[in-house]
């Protein structure tokens, strides 16, 4: 949308014309302030982070992957792309830790993803019935913007 | 030609002052939660009537709800 209007102004004479494409997501899940009636609601993206997140590139074997999730204690990888694009998931348990197979082989395809804008609590309430204790966060676009983990979730509908 | 703008990009711009910032969604989305100092003019009602307020010679942003 915001696009069209830029070109739009440039056609009625604007000078310098220019287009936020982050937007008003972006703004408000780095918690920059705003003005409005609301409804605020909090959002999965103010919690989302990629510390602590192991993630892998394709083109990295199981076994590489098996070995720094046993270092880093992890019980999931990511498997990105080199745009950072979220492509798969690599779970602990179904891993052959001496395999050399490539990941994008064994990942499993398509894992769950919820957009920045993602209201938290209504996400939290299917979380926790599910025991699901971290979501993956991804632009529409599908770029990892980070995990929103169940805890962090809480404590942030708590606060609001 | 429009320029693209990220965040950190936005933010700059805003320090010095003198833009004009535009949210070009729908009214009701704007009356919710709007970035501070905006004004609304949604894109279906873009024309030279209501933009005539505005200075087109100033740095002006549009933007949207995203494109995180």
């Amino acid at each position: 949308m915001s696009p069209r209007a830029a070109w739009q102004l440039e056609t009625m004479g604007f000078t310098e014309v220019y287009d936020f494409v982050d937007g008003k997501i972006a703004w408000m899940v780095n918690g920059l302030g705003v003005e409005g009636k609301g409804p605020h609601f909090s959002m999965a993206g103010e919690v989302a982070s990629k510390e602590g997140v192991h993630a892998c590139v394709v083109g990295t074997t199981v076994q590489a992957s098996a070995r720094e999730m046993e270092a880093r204690d992890d019980s999931f990888c990511l498997v990105l792309n080199n745009e950072g694009i979220v492509l798969g998931r690599l779970r602990k348990k179904h891993l052959d830790p001496g395999s050399n197979a490539l990941v994008e082989t064994v990942m499993e395809t398509g894992p769950t993803t919820v957009r920045p804008i993602e209201p938290a609590k209504p996400l939290l309430e299917r979380m926790d019935k599910h025991n699901v204790p971290a979501m993956v966060v991804t632009t529409k676009k599908g770029k990892l913007v980070g995990v929103a983990r169940r805890k962090d979730l809480r404590g942030l509908v708590e606060e609001s | 030609m429009p320029r693209e703008i990220n965040l950190p990009g936005l933010q700059k711009l805003l320090q010095p002052g003198d833009v004009q910032l535009i949210e070009v969604l729908p009214e009701n989305e704007y009356e919710e939660e709007h970035l501070p100092g905006s004004i609304n003019i949604p894109l279906k009602s873009m024309n030279p009537s209501s933009v005539s307020s505005l200075d087109r010679s100033l740095v002006t942003v549009v933007y949207c709800w995203d494109d995180i």
